[in-house]
């Protein structure tokens, strides 16, 4: 894993799409006596299951594939698991942050694709790593009275980027589609040079502050002076968490994905609990030499689409389905782009709870997207302290920290991978799964990414 | 851990050094600068001791492997060295002994068996660069405030304590005479790939700290690893020179390419400075007896150099520009009531859109409103191309360019000015144009909004008699191109409240300016005292002296525009406009060359740079300019007879120059200007009056107002008052003791 991110063109798209920050409450079954968060009026909407292909490593069995291809494995998963009707749902949405350029609908292409009806409309959005929290937040069609049961999903596929020619030779190209004699066309080619022939990367910075994402979470790092030492034991911890749970069969949202001209994928394989003393070999991937975010450290380019099911309550329970799940309620913010790129959830968290009216201490499950070691220490850092909620926040009181016998217990984004597009709907699931797995009531998903922002959610079990 | 505790107890416990501290962290001493009297610090008698005293005292202990040097001040890691210091020595001698001092102090840092790794953020520049270059190691943050240099050039020095030899050994021949030479501030990261730092730091945001102090704390942190990786040897001091690198060592080596050098260098700087600045051929000489006769002579040269720079005039008169621009870098009106935050500026063309883009990058709402389309256009492009200039030489990103730009509105008409705070007006130069402006604009802004006007000439009383708030009407006189020059001329009239002064000076210095306050009347201080001089250029054109032998003279002379090229650049119609209202005001004073010649070029569209032809023709593309051929014939029209008494090209030179001082001093005299700091200031950054003489006012005190009378009066015998010199000048020539500058 760790060689995989120290591939530069690896690690800069990495980058690219991490600020943004999504948090979804999730509500489970009502087990404990607590409250419930239903509002009157309002619809209840729920989570009926979701579902996602295994996250591989980019440029291993998924090579081949295209996006759609994985989206359309997710959606095809969801339909078997829930045995849904094809036409039964109002709407199909998507998640993704890396555009094919050929799809750039990648809903429309893979829902057509898994064999939903061409009746059913889809678009895709995107906002960098909560791009499929967005798709899902769309759900409040639902609650709008606009649609009974929509489908959200993620999907990112990291084996092959859009490399483009450059512009000059783009300018050239177009001219000579327009040029009208044989002249005009050979004195546009003859006008072609070396340098038009150097390609284009997909950006390999925040667009904003041509910083990469592996860079701001050094500096962010050092800036809440979080160790080397302590990035690399969260690295180990959500390694062995993750391997843990996949032994133990809980990650029971990874479907099996018979890959065309490959073999059956059922598992993830970017999970490797090491040892503390080999993560301590790496030598910084980013800020060198005096650097702590190294690859092993940090979330690796990855494969993977993901697929949610919700619907109204009543549409659920009429359709015969147990929901998993009630969607409550979720927040975006965003903040400065450079300094406080990756610190999103320390923003989110207390708004979304103060929206749901409950205290950090209601929460049973947390799941938080890790996009590095570094970023999640130094966001419970910045959480932990009264100084930065009063001088960035406007705060009387530091936000407080999740305890961390709740936190990312199946592992996180570090050790399961991160297909950009595709990790909201996973954090979603896994906080449904654990709600009901450990008897909670309340679960909490954050994730930052690209641009500074940051999605939070609220869930609760259903009952 | 607990050891190195109890030092730090202990030394703070028994030390009374306030400028100077140090603790033991591990191995490693960390040695922190703090000037408990200044924004910066300097190297001064004090900081030098306590320095040597805490260096002493590190060298002596053995807990102590490595030290590392770092300030305690956000933004100035060492400023320089103190030019007080300099300036109170009264021999060269005391001087090269100050300098002596400062070396012997760098070579035991230099050889020193403990590495030293110098922690840099903020201003490195001079002596605090000589010292960073004599440490082993130097470790700086990427911050924009991280700047290297050696400005000492400027101030008509040398590097003294050490720079002129480590330099070139450091950064390469060529890459030490840029440097020293042109003063330049260096980035980090362009010093990183100078070789001037080993290791860059990146600057930190929020965290559980203020940026600047966790940034601080971060670069100490990793300096104090670089510290003890060079004492175990992770980090090797001798760097592995790159093919490049050998290859320049290889030629360099050869003395005929090193003579060569010399011989190239030597030419530039003669051709830039006429000879007029001693302290770029010193420098040069100085580098030279280092590398061909070796280190000692080196040192000595420069030891000895910098006693002699210190004593020129030239020197003394950089020296008191710098002091000039630092008091002209302060509000003495105080804060202003309410501050500017929004300001709209009326007319679009080269001033009004040079002004936008000083303004709208310093967080000010910015309108700039014109009343045709295509000005409007011409003027949005002009502040587009500012910034995107910037973008291209990456001094900021595209999009900063772009949240920069955000705040830029252009517009025909007047919405929104009842929340602007200022206007300044840069409309066509006309009384009626300015009075139907102010009573247009007057009528929309709300009661707090200040009217400003840019106006190179006309009174600032007889533009706000249309006013009905004359209390908020001030001048301020933007120079040509704004976003170059330095200046900015405040008029005050009797009417126009303190207040209004002091939020005038307040938006000027955001933008960056270099500002005098003056007095109203015809001309101000700045035009009035360039309109006699380039009334005396006219007749000394007339006089068969051709255009680039009067640039010639003039520049000879230390301005670093000639008078005919800065009569085109400033435009012909302007001249004229200007010499014929000021020849009004003023009477046969301002007269000398005949006003009709400007007219006449004019009339034939020779209106100067801008319209391609004046005193010299411009072809775009090209830097070379020949003379217009047409003037000739015209100038032949006008043809008077040249005095031979009076024409040699010294005579020439002080016909020019004394007009010019004798209208500045006379401006003192009658209380136009504030005092001849401002004096000096504005002739020097306004109008190219040669930075080397100081001023007119130290021109005076340098050169002898007596001998300057002397000269005028010859002068006045042949061409009558012009030559006058006011009762100011007469007072000083009088007596020797009497000085502008003290």
């Amino acid at each position: 894993m760790a060689s995989m991110l120290m591939n530069p063109l690896r690690s800069f798209l990495f980058t690219f799409v991490f600020p943004l920050t999504l948090s979804v409450s999730v509500s489970p079954v009502q087990t404990k006596s607590k409250k419930t968060l239903a509002k009157p009026g309002v619809k209840n909407i729920v989570l009926v299951d979701g579902v996602r292909t295994p996250f591989l490593t980019s440029g291993t069995t998924y090579a081949d594939l295209m996006p759609h291809d994985l989206a359309r494995a997710a959606l095809q998963g969801l339909l078997h698991r829930t045995s849904l009707p094809k036409d039964a749902v109002d709407y199909v949405i998507y998640g993704t942050v890396i555009q094919e350029v050929k799809t750039s609908n990648v809903a429309r292409e893979a829902s057509l694709g898994a064999g939903f009806s061409d009746k059913i409309p889809c678009h895709t959005v995107t906002m960098a790593c909560i791009s499929s929290n967005v798709a899902m937040t769309t759900a409040g069609m639902i609650a709008a009275g606009q649609c009974d049961a929509i489908v959200a999903g993620g999907v990112e596929f990291m084996s092959d980027v859009p490399i483009r020619h450059s512009r000059k030779m783009r300018k050239t190209m177009l001219a000579l589609n327009r040029a009208k004699t044989l002249g005009q066309r050979l004195s546009l080619i003859g006008s072609i040079r070396m340098a038009h022939l150097t390609p284009e990367l997909p950006a390999v910075a925040e667009f904003s502050t041509a910083e990469t994402m592996g860079h701001s979470a050094d500096r962010l790092a050092a800036a809440f002076g979080v160790s080397r030492l302590e990035q690399d034991e969260f690295a180990l911890r959500s390694h062995t968490l993750a391997k843990q749970a996949q032994d133990s069969g809980l990650l029971s949202d990874v479907i099996s994905f018979k890959v065309p001209g490959r073999d059956m994928v059922s598992k993830d394989n970017g999970i490797r609990p090491s040892s503390m003393e080999q993560l301590a070999k790496l030598k910084p991937a980013f800020i060198k030499p005096h650097g702590t975010v190294t690859a092993a450290n940090s979330s690796f380019l990855t494969d993977g689409a993901s697929a949610v099911l919700i619907m109204s309550e009543e549409k659920a329970l009429a359709m015969g389905y147990k929901p998993k799940a009630y969607l409550r309620d979720f927040v975006y913010v965003s903040q400065d782009p450079k300094d406080q790129l990756l610190l999103g959830p320390t923003y989110g968290t207390p708004k979304v709870l103060e929206r749901a009216g409950l205290t950090m201490n209601d929460i049973d499950v947390f799941e938080f997207h890790e996009a590095f070691a570094g970023q999640i220490m130094a966001n419970l850092k910045a959480m932990d302290s009264d100084w930065f909620a009063q001088t960035y926040m406007g705060r009387k009181t530091k936000v407080g920290t999740p305890p961390m016998e709740k936190f990312n217990l199946w592992g996180g984004s570090l050790s399961l991978g991160h297909p950009f597009g595709a990790t909201g709907c996973r954090l979603v699931t896994t906080v449904a799964h654990r709600l009901q797995k450990e008897g909670g009531q309340y679960g909490l998903v954050a994730a930052c990414a690209a641009g500074g922002q940051l999605s939070m959610k609220v869930k609760q079990a259903y009952p | 851990l607990m050891y190195s505790r109890c030092l730090c107890v202990m030394y703070s416990h028994f030390s009374v050094r306030s400028f100077v501290n140090y603790e033991v962290k591990e191995d490693v001493a960390v040695i922190r600068m703090n000037d408990p009297n200044s924004k910066v610090n300097t190297l001064s008698v004090q900081m030098q001791t306590e320095m040597t005293e805490v260096f002493n005292e590190v060298l002596a202990n053995n807990a102590v492997q490595s030290a590392v040097l770092i300030s305690s001040k956000p933004g100035c890691f060492i400023a320089g060295a103190d030019i007080n210091m300099i300036q109170a020595c009264k021999t060269a001698e005391e001087v090269t002994k100050l300098s002596q001092e400062g070396q012997k102090m760098f070579e035991r840092i230099e050889n020193s068996p403990k590495p030293i790794v110098a922690a840099i953020n903020g201003s490195c520049l001079g002596g605090g660069l000589e010292f960073a270059i004599a440490c082993q190691y130097r470790v700086a943050t990427k911050s924009k405030k991280t700047v290297l240099g050696t400005p000492e050039v400027m101030l008509g020095l040398l590097p003294g304590a050490g720079g002129t030899q480590r330099l070139p050994k450091m950064v390469g021949i060529p890459g030490a005479f840029d440097m020293m030479l042109t003063g330049k501030n260096i980035r980090a990261d362009k010093a990183k790939k100078m070789g001037l730092v080993h290791q860059l730091v990146d600057p930190l945001g929020p965290g559980l700290k203020s940026p600047e102090e966790r940034t601080i704390e971060y670069l100490e942190e990793v300096a104090i690893q670089c510290a003890k990786d060079i004492v175990n040897k992770k980090i090797a001091l001798t760097r592995k020179k790159g093919l490049m690198q050998k290859a320049q060592d290889y030629v360099l080596g050869i003395e005929f390419v090193r003579q060569q050098i010399y011989k190239t260098v030597t030419g530039k700087v003669m051709k830039m400075s006429k000879g007029l600045y001693p302290a770029p051929l010193k420098i040069i000489e100085t580098v030279k007896a280092g590398l061909e006769q070796g280190p000692d002579s080196g040192y000595l040269a420069e030891a000895q150099n910098f006693g002699k720079l210190a004593m020129t005039s030239e020197s003394n008169a950089l020296i008191g520009l710098y002091h000039g621009q630092v008091a002209c870098k302060k509000n003495r009106f105080g804060v202003p009531e309410r501050p500017v935050k929004n300001l709209a500026i009326l007319g679009a063309g080269l001033m009004g859109a040079g002004i936008a883009q000083v303004t709208v990058d310093k967080g000010i709402n910015t309108i700039l409103k014109d009343t045709m389309v295509d000005g409007l256009s011409r003027g949005q492009q002009q502040v587009y191309k500012g910034f995107n200039d910037k973008t291209k030489k990456k001094t900021i990103t595209s999009f900063e360019r772009d949240s920069i730009l955000s705040s830029l509105t252009g517009q025909l008409d007047y919405k929104g000015f009842e929340k602007v705070d200022m206007v300044i007006e840069a409309v066509f130069e006309d009384l009626n144009i300015k009075h139907k402006v102010i009573k247009e604009v007057e009528a929309v802004i709300s009661p707090h909004c200040i009217f400003a006007t840019n106006t190179s000439a006309l009174p600032i009383k007889d533009i706000a008699a249309a006013s009905k708030r004359p209390e908020k009407v001030i001048g301020m006189h933007y120079f040509s191109p704004v976003d170059k020059m330095q200046l900015l001329e405040i008029i005050t009239t009797d009417k126009t409240s303190k207040d209004t002064t002091a939020s005038a000076v307040a938006v000027g210095l955001k933008q960056g300016k270099v500002i005098i306050v003056v007095g109203d009347g015809p001309g101000f201080y700045t035009t009035r005292c360039l309109a006699p001089m380039l009334a005396e250029a006219v007749r000394v054109l007339q006089e068969g002296v051709d255009p680039k032998k009067l640039d010639a003279l003039t520049t000879g002379f230390g301005f670093p525009v000639g008078a005919a090229t800065l009569a085109d650049e400033v435009g012909i119609d302007v001249a004229a406009h200007v010499a014929e209202d000021l020849g009004k005001a003023f009477g046969s004073r301002f007269g000398g060359g005949n006003v009709e010649v400007l007219k006449t070029m004019v009339e034939k569209g020779f209106k100067g740079r801008k319209s391609g032809k004046g005193c010299y023709v411009y072809t775009p593309g090209l830097k070379s300019k020949d003379v217009n051929p047409d003037l000739e014939d015209l100038l032949e029209k006008y043809k008077l007879a040249a005095n031979p008494s009076v024409s040699s090209d010294s005579d020439v030179q002080f016909r020019l120059v004394s007009r010019f001082v004798n209208e500045a001093v006379m401006c003192l005299q009658e209380g136009i200007l504030n005092g001849p700091v401002e004096g000096d200031i504005g002739a020097v950054f306004g109008l190219g009056f040669p930075p080397c003489l100081g001023g007119p006012f130290r021109f005076v005190d340098t050169f002898g107002a007596d001998k300057l009378v002397e000269k005028m009066r010859r002068f006045e015998h042949v061409y009558g008052n012009q030559f006058t010199p006011c009762q100011l000048l007469l007072d000083h020539a009088k007596d020797s003791n009497k000085r502008f500058h003290k």
